[in-house]
């Protein structure tokens, strides 16, 4: 019965009560869909690349070579000749090996010179493959992949002409090997929608008639007979590589460092992904503290309106009184009350965050890649949930306590 | 305050009247056990309220005495019949003598001439004739051995006023109850067995208890 008349109290007051429950819930749903947008984010993040067992490039640092060679981001300083590659490729626990040459660019994306094997071999988000969204994967010598983002920034069709710049944001160009579109890939949130993927010879191709970084002046060279040139590369940047056995990898790992002709440096993704999250993962802690201050706000919210509440209902609390309820009640039915509103508004508060999911979802993978599964309440945000009840008990003691003080002075007389 | 000697013998009704600030308030207070006096005894029902806790003495008021206020009795936001039996719910002993606690409701509210579907209607909505009416109920459930009324026909006109107290007499003689009425309406006198003046028994300041 004491449930039920709080709970009426409650709605007589519905205006201020439903503002204080629309507020916890904002910040529920705020700090939940952070939580979501941040676990997603380091899923998505985890998810560029799978199905590579170890990467490989010059020796550098781990992060900077996964920076390069799968985010897209800083510069190789030194290339994988192309007898190192051989090597590693012909050793008996390789299972598969892609190269990898990155140097060019087009506009502001990154050109990427592979094997046709990358469509094959390059897995993200727990082994989901690229798949073309229009064209065909790239037959000849002078034809592109473009990535989802290059072709919606840049508007390109199939069969448009591309033209290469060398090195990045150069404006020197490769103008006299245009490319053409052959096929546009699927969104993917990975770096690949930003990539410009072509052959491993037709990066040697534009560079036929250039020589260190430069072109050579007045020799140009007819696309036909390029086409007749050997494009064998002498170097490329780096190398996605499949081992047989998962066992072998650590091996394989260790030859690769250890590889006396060249100084190389074998990764494992997933390690220096947990390493290079770690760096950004400094921005999710702040993402997570701001959210966190919403709810305390909201809960200093709901505490104002409680304190506000108690001397318009101080002849609510005389009633009670009269009829022989104690201060000790008049103190729980608030704290009860705050309850009930920290309760109502965490459950709205989660119920705001699936309509959300459900509407945001596909707009979010659309857009950035971002991909949020929509999944009932982990462990960990049902705790959020319940320390926010805790939270709004907790809060509600000062306001309780005041009614406590003023019951007991008041008695059963009001003197309004 | 001081008051001089008052009682209120079992079965007894009183209308105690005075002016306001006469200490009418302090007395009731005094004798519900929200405060206890600085010297002397307050006893209700053979009970020595001083020597109550704090606690004991709320819970003693909800078992032992039935309160109607001037007005503003009921909580707005329940139901009639939460309204009812909200006493009860701080009275174990005295919810035990209710039988079935919605019927009885009922009979108390046919009794006091209120219509039967009301029980269920919301506080707020009742008249103010009304919702004295279910103040008395309230009041007379489980039967209390004390009534205390404050004024409690003052925000009613005055037929509906005698109508009011006719029913509230009519049960507390049938269930034995005491009845303190408190007034300044000296015109209600002959209703009751006894009359006493607030100036009789109290002195502003000093004396005993």
């Amino acid at each position: 019965m004491i449930i039920r008349l709080a709970f009426g109290s409650l709605v007589a007051r519905a205006l201020t009560v439903g503002m204080t429950i629309l507020a916890i819930a904002l910040s529920v749903g705020l700090f939940l869909g952070v939580e979501k947008v941040r676990t997603g984010a380091k899923a998505s993040f985890a998810d560029t690349i799978s199905g590579t067992d170890l990467i490989v490039g010059a020796r550098s640092g781990s992060v900077q070579l996964l920076l390069y060679s799968v985010f897209r981001i800083g510069n190789a300083t030194n290339n994988l000749t192309w007898e190192s590659y051989q090597d590693i490729a012909s050793r008996k626990d390789v299972d598969w090996i892609v190269p990898i040459s990155l140097g060019d660019s087009h506009r502001q994306f990154r050109v990427m010179g592979t094997t046709t094997e990358f469509f094959d071999r390059y897995k993200y988000r727990s082994g989901q493959s690229l798949s073309v969204k229009d064209g065909a994967i790239m037959s000849d010598l002078f034809d592109t992949v473009i990535g989802a983002d290059v072709a919606s920034t840049l508007g390109y069709k199939i069969g448009d002409p591309i033209v290469v710049a060398h090195g990045l944001a150069s404006f020197s160009e490769h103008k006299d090997q245009p490319f053409r579109v052959s096929a546009i890939l699927e969104k993917t949130g990975t770096p690949v929608d930003r990539t410009v993927i072509v052959s491993l010879e037709a990066i040697e191709a534009i560079h036929v008639d250039w020589k260190s970084g430069a072109k050579i002046p007045g020799q140009s060279t007819a696309a036909d007979a390029i086409r007749s040139m050997d494009l064998q590369p002498k170097a490329v940047t780096a190398a996605l590589v499949g081992v047989k056995g998962r066992l072998q990898v650590f091996g394989l790992q260790r030859a690769i460092n250890e590889y006396p002709q060249e100084p190389l440096l074998a990764i494992l993704p997933g390690v220096a992904l947990q390493e290079l999250w770690q760096i950004v993962g400094i921005a999710e802690t702040a993402l997570m503290a701001v959210s966190a201050m919403v709810i305390v706000t909201a809960l200093i919210g709901m505490m104002a309106t409680i304190f506000s509440s108690l001397n318009e209902r101080r002849r609510e609390m005389a009633i009670f009184r009269a009829m022989g309820a104690r201060p000790r009640t008049i103190f729980g039915m608030l704290i009860l009350e705050a309850t009930l509103i920290g309760a109502i508004g965490a459950v709205l508060g989660l119920g705001l965050l699936y309509i959300c999911l459900f509407i945001a979802q596909p707009i979010i993978d659309n857009s950035f890649g971002l991909w949020l599964p929509i999944d009932p309440p982990a462990m960990r945000e049902v705790w959020i949930l319940i320390g926010v009840v805790a939270a709004s008990a907790i809060v509600s003691v000062v306001p309780a306590l005041r009614a406590y003080r003023m019951s007991l002075a008041d008695g059963m007389m009001v003197k309004i | 305050m001081s008051v001089s000697e008052f009682n209120l013998d079992t079965g007894e009704t009183v209308l105690l009247l005075g002016e306001s600030g006469s200490g009418k308030s302090t007395l009731l207070s005094l004798i519900c056990g929200t405060i206890t006096p600085q010297s002397g005894t307050v006893s209700v029902a053979g009970e020595d309220m001083a020597k109550l806790s704090s606690a004991k003495r709320d819970q003693f008021r909800a078992e032992h005495i039935g309160l109607i206020f001037q007005q503003f009795n009921l909580l707005p936001f329940a139901s009639v019949i939460d309204n009812i039996l909200l006493p009860l719910r701080f009275a174990p002993k005295r919810r035990d003598r209710v039988l079935n606690l919605k019927d009885q409701a009922k009979q108390l509210c046919n009794d006091l001439g209120l219509p039967n579907d009301i029980l269920d209607e919301k506080a707020s909505r009742l008249s103010v004739g009304q919702q004295q009416r279910v103040a008395a109920a309230r009041a007379l459930i489980g039967t209390p051995p004390l009534i205390i009324a404050d004024e409690p026909t003052s925000a009613l006109d005055a037929a509906t006023q005698s109508v009011f107290l006719e029913l509230l007499f009519n049960q507390s003689r049938a269930n034995g109850t005491s009845l303190l009425m408190v007034s300044h309406d000296a015109r209600l006198a002959d209703q009751f067995d006894r009359v006493v003046h607030m100036a009789d028994i109290i002195t502003p300041k000093g004396g005993e208890t």
